[in-house]
């Protein structure tokens, strides 16, 4: 594998959003990075690229992606994944992640991300695109565990040792969404703690925090709440394992003004501290 | 378990609310179908609707929601990027408005800028370019956003209305039909209505023709006099909006303009 290795980075950033851009360019933000969804820069210019331009001048930035696809069972998009490296060659990201999830089939493209089986074939299949990815991006990655609604009756292992394989296979770091996890974990009815410490927690290189949503059956991942009493808890939880990574917020709907999401920024920072003081 | 069967059968599931996929997750599942099915349409219809922000205006919300589940219906989406998800919608709305042509003009409209908003940057050629030129030998490279659309109606005018969020005029046919030309000065997607007349030259301009030939083609439609003076007129607008990204001598290397209709 050509993949080079991650430089371990344990700051505190925001996702960024277009209501929040000005901010970004008018004013020092306390913040150690920002996010961005890979494929919103993935086009072939305008004012998107030039402003992210600008803020990667002030702030390290972290590609997210949503439509890797690397459970896809046809494989991986070429000219997705040219038009990814061209943008990781330009802006020399802090990560390169995407989720672990499904969006794409012969063509069909659900813009969703859709769950995958935990079996070995799927296990397999994974591993292949990711090592696929990895080696044309000449970056290891960062994979996301998803928030699912559903599970398949022919799973013959859990979420995290899926996880902890597809890691010891590629060589793959992880993105740990803890409200994924307490969304997931509510909807199926597993332990929560059983998953943090399940997940292989050398492989953890970025946190994200959101909120969800109830609704009608199941926790909805809509990321238009403040983070919840409960996600904050499983954070803590979460520093105890990890020790020092990456954190962010992550709001995409009902965005509020960037203040607020730096009063949120502040309290996951006080919960690591607190933490890596206990550990110290 | 194929993977492949399961997600072929998921995709059916999204796009109809039909097929096997309950067998790969059994009934007690059938609540989350229900959420990856509500959210694939959801997520279709906001993005129409916020690509199509002023024909969804013209129509009201309503009708035009039931034009995007129309097209739900009929196009599943294709592409990495759901910027792309809109190209086609206005034949969905030519099927559904089949004497409005003033909503089909509208949401080519909206399209266009909306494309046009991410497409390749170029600096446009100032007026101080032109000193110099040898015009004999000269031809035009346009900007890379620059698109034109038939313009039959008024959506133009509609559009800027409603933009301004004034009331919109009522649609007319217009007196002579003519065309819509989109492009980007710096970062900002504009368009403007012409006449058949400009929008044959600039089609022809685009294709590589000539400045010479362009000359000559206003001289054969408009007369020696006036298609001189139109030439120069046209050009001088050209630089104007920003239209011009370089202007080309025979004898050097020549770039194609990638014209969109």
């Amino acid at each position: 594998m050509t993949a080079t290795t991650i430089t371990p980075f344990d700051g505190f950033g925001l996702g960024l959003r277009p209501p929040h851009y000005q901010d970004f360019l008018t004013s020092s933000v306390q913040v150690d990075f920002v996010e961005v969804i890979s494929e919103n820069f993935m086009v072939d210019g305008g004012r998107p690229r030039h402003i992210l331009d600008q803020i990667r001048e002030r702030h390290p930035v972290a590609l997210h992606g949503v439509s890797m696809s690397v459970g896809s069972a046809d494989g991986l998009d070429r000219a997705y994944l040219m038009r990814l490296k061209a943008l990781v060659d330009h802006l020399d990201p802090l990560f390169v992640s995407d989720h672990l999830c499904w969006t794409r089939i012969e063509g069909f493209n659900a813009h969703d991300l859709l769950p995958l089986p935990y079996t070995e074939e799927a296990l397999d299949l994974v591993c292949a695109n990711i090592m696929e990815a990895q080696n044309v991006l000449g970056r290891q990655m960062l994979i996301e565990n998803p928030s699912t609604y559903l599970q398949f009756a022919a799973d013959s292992m859990s979420e995290w040792q899926f996880l902890d394989a597809m890691c010891a296979r590629t060589g793959c770091s992880l993105l740990l969404d803890v409200n994924n996890i307490y969304v997931s974990a509510v909807n199926h009815g597993f332990d929560p703690i059983a998953y943090l410490d399940g997940v292989p927690a050398n492989r953890v290189r970025q946190i994200h925090l959101a909120g969800h949503s109830q609704g009608r059956d199941c926790l909805i991942d809509t990321h238009d709440q403040p983070v919840p009493p409960p996600v904050w808890a499983l954070y803590a939880e979460a520093c105890r394992r990890v020790g020092p990574v990456a954190t962010m917020i992550e709001r995409d709907d009902d965005i509020p003004p960037l203040a607020d999401l730096l009063t949120e920024l502040d309290m996951a920072r006080a919960i690591a501290v607190t933490d890596r003081r206990q550990a110290a | 378990m194929s993977l492949a069967a399961m997600q072929r059968d998921f995709a059916e599931w999204l796009t109809d609310r039909a097929g096997t996929m309950t067998a790969w997750v059994g009934g007690a599942a059938q609540a989350g179908l229900d959420v990856y099915h509500n959210g694939y349409r959801v997520r279709l219809a906001d993005c129409l609707r916020e690509m199509f922000e002023k024909t969804a205006l013209w129509l009201g919300d309503e009708a035009f929601m039931a034009a995007a589940r129309a097209h739900i219906d009929s196009t599943p989406p294709d592409g990495w990027t759901l910027g792309v998800y809109g190209d086609g919608f206005d034949r969905t709305l030519a099927r559904l408005y089949p004497d409005d042509p003033e909503v089909v003009e509208l949401a080519w409209l909206d399209h266009a800028l909306a494309r046009t908003f991410e497409g390749y940057d170029a600096d446009p050629v100032s007026a101080d370019r032109l000193a110099g030129v040898n015009w004999d030998e000269a031809s035009l490279i346009f900007v890379p956003t620059l698109r034109t659309g038939p313009a039959i109606t008024n959506a133009g005018a509609i559009w800027s209305a409603l933009a301004a969020q004034e009331e919109p005029p009522a649609a007319s046919i217009l007196p002579q039909p003519g065309a819509m030309l989109v492009w980007r000065q710096g970062f900002t997607p504009c368009f403007r209505t012409i006449e058949t007349v400009e929008a044959d030259i600039l089609a022809a301009a685009a294709a590589g023709a000539g400045f010479e030939t362009i000359c000559a083609s206003l001289i054969d439609r408009l007369g020696a006099e006036a298609g001189v003076a139109r030439a120069g007129a046209l050009l001088g607008q050209w630089i104007g909006d920003g239209l011009i990204a370089e202007i080309h001598q025979a004898g050097s290397n020549r770039i194609a303009t990638p014209f969109m209709q």
